[in-house]
């Protein structure tokens, strides 16, 4: 009976997605033409990365957006997550208001935070930065306030005793014990935030995203491949680097 | 003490240059931060109250349908992903040289973003909520095809062993040797990614690959900003009950009730 409902449903959702194996069928050589025409030709490999000058400095911006945007987010993200933490929320409304706060941040994907701050801030990479920055905020207050609900209470009662009080008692209690948690999260965010990033260019806050979604929409077809391998080949680098650094804080 | 905190005042220090030098770079217009901010709040004034213009019917059809293409590209994903993790971990295809192509063809998968991929899709076989789920499988095809090789790889070797000293051959000892124990694991996975799913899932229709995004980044582009703050908070009541249940899932699965 459950076996029933459960495959009723799996159907169900393949109906209202409109699902179809010869949709896909018929449509693989177009994608795959249009994958190939992409690549370049034996004879124009020379020439394939052509504005690699251009298209290195629109990553290195793209990877100071995902920099700047996980600085800000993780610093604000481990001032809320003192407030969120259950164990030691200085009030219990602060603590609901700073969980929801937390929680709106890191359930509304940062491209729409992204649309609605080129409406404010302008077009450019300040709209892509705050948003990157208040996404990341939502996720490392989670993981910091779920860090600081598993730490010993001991130094900070200590301190609470000796007359410390609650910024000292943080600061000195309670920080410490969750300052290798923070900074490995932080590393990790920042390698979701370099793809978030080139993503978000899509919609003109800059970087190599923007220069991609410009090659898609005008079938500049070649250089939407060189571009595609650039970013990939930053993210696995990028991936490794703080994959290595990570180690190093847990070791 | 000292050292340690000498150690502190000079990252501190650096991660400050480089953060100076970033919004130089970028050339951020931190002038524009004020009147920016006082615009935020004037765009969330216009927020309230949330309403639908009539379209409720609409806007809930529309998460019906990115919770359809979550599901349905987690089902579709999580059957495919099983024989190619398989086939991709060292205890299975013990040959590098037969792996080597599918981990990478894995990784290639993984590092696309979503958004690429619908547009790839979309090209494919249209506008509609069956590029978003192709899109989805893609990335979660190589995601869970990497964890579910790696979890066979670490998984304990000594019911293989037993089977094979009992001289079962190489496809009886993976079935009772290895998949008892990766299935729990791999199941907790595939729930895990139906909960990034339905998030990767609100926006792919901002290429036009189904689902609620397809309305929000329309009223986004009108500054319909009422009927956007409808959209944020249906799409943040659906993410949160599906959280839920799918955590539940998973502490069950976990528990092993």
């Amino acid at each position: 009976m459950r076996w029933a409902a459960g495959l009723a449903i799996v159907a169900g959702s393949f109906w209202v997605s409109e699902v179809s194996p010869e949709r896909l069928w018929t449509g693989l050589p177009s994608m795959g033409r249009y994958v190939a025409g992409t690549l370049p030709a034996r004879g124009e490999l020379a020439g394939w990365m052509w504005g690699w000058k251009r298209w290195l400095a629109l990553l290195w911006d793209t990877i100071l957006i995902a920099y700047l945007g996980t600085l800000l987010g993780s610093l604000a993200g481990l001032f809320l997550s003192f407030f969120a933490a259950r164990n030691v929320t200085p009030g219990r409304w602060v603590g609901v208001a700073a969980r929801r706060i937390l929680e709106l941040a890191r359930t509304v994907p940062e491209l729409v935070f992204a649309l609605i701050f080129v409406i404010a801030f302008g077009l450019g990479p300040l709209a892509g930065v705050l948003a990157l920055a208040l996404h990341a905020m939502g996720a490392i207050g989670k993981l910091c306030s779920d860090l600081l609900e598993h730490t010993q209470p001991g130094p900070m009662d200590g301190l609470r005793a000796s007359g410390a009080n609650w910024w000292e008692a943080m600061r000195y209690g309670a920080a410490p014990q969750i300052l290798p948690g923070f900074l490995s999260y932080s590393l990790f965010r920042f390698e979701v935030n370099v793809r978030a990033s080139s993503v978000i260019g899509f919609i003109g806050v800059g970087g190599i995203g923007q220069e991609l979604y410009v090659a898609i929409r005008q079938f500049v077809y070649q250089d939407i491949s060189a571009i595609v391998v650039l970013i990939v080949l930053a993210v696995a680098a990028i991936d490794q680097l703080s994959e290595w650094a990570r180690r190093r804080i847990a070791a | 003490m000292g050292a340690a905190e000498d150690c502190g005042v000079k990252w501190g220090l650096a991660v400050l240059a480089f953060t100076a030098y970033a919004a130089w770079q970028l050339g951020l217009p931190l002038r524009g931060l004020g009147p920016g901010v006082v615009k935020l709040f004037g765009i969330a004034g216009q927020m309230l109250p949330p309403e639908s213009g009539g379209q409720l019917g609409v806007f809930v059809y529309s998460l019906v349908e990115t919770v359809a293409m979550a599901l349905a590209a987690t089902v579709m994903a999580g059957i495919a992903a099983f024989p190619l993790g398989l086939l991709g971990a060292g205890r299975v295809v013990p040959s590098l040289f037969a792996r080597w192509p599918l981990r990478r063809g894995m990784d290639v998968a993984r590092s696309i973003d979503s958004l690429l991929w619908a547009l790839l899709f979309v090209n494919a076989v249209g506008l509609g909520p069956f590029a978003g789920v192709m899109a989805l499988t893609m990335i979660d095809l190589g995601t869970l095809a990497k964890l579910l090789s790696e979890t066979v790889d670490h998984a304990s070797i000594g019911p293989v062993e037993g089977l094979e000293a009992a001289g079962a051959n190489r496809w009886e000892s993976v079935r009772f040797g290895i998949l008892p124990q990766v299935l729990p694991a791999y199941t907790s996975q595939v729930l895990y990614y139906f909960e990034s799913n339905i998030r990767h899932a609100t926006i792919l229709g901002i290429v036009g690959a189904g689902g609620i995004g397809t309305y929000l980044s329309d009223r986004l582009r009108v500054n319909d900003w009422r009927e956007v703050a409808t959209l944020v908070l249906l799409i943040l009541l659906t993410v949160t009950v599906v959280d839920r249940c799918s955590r539940w899932a998973r502490l069950r699965l976990e528990r092993g009730v």
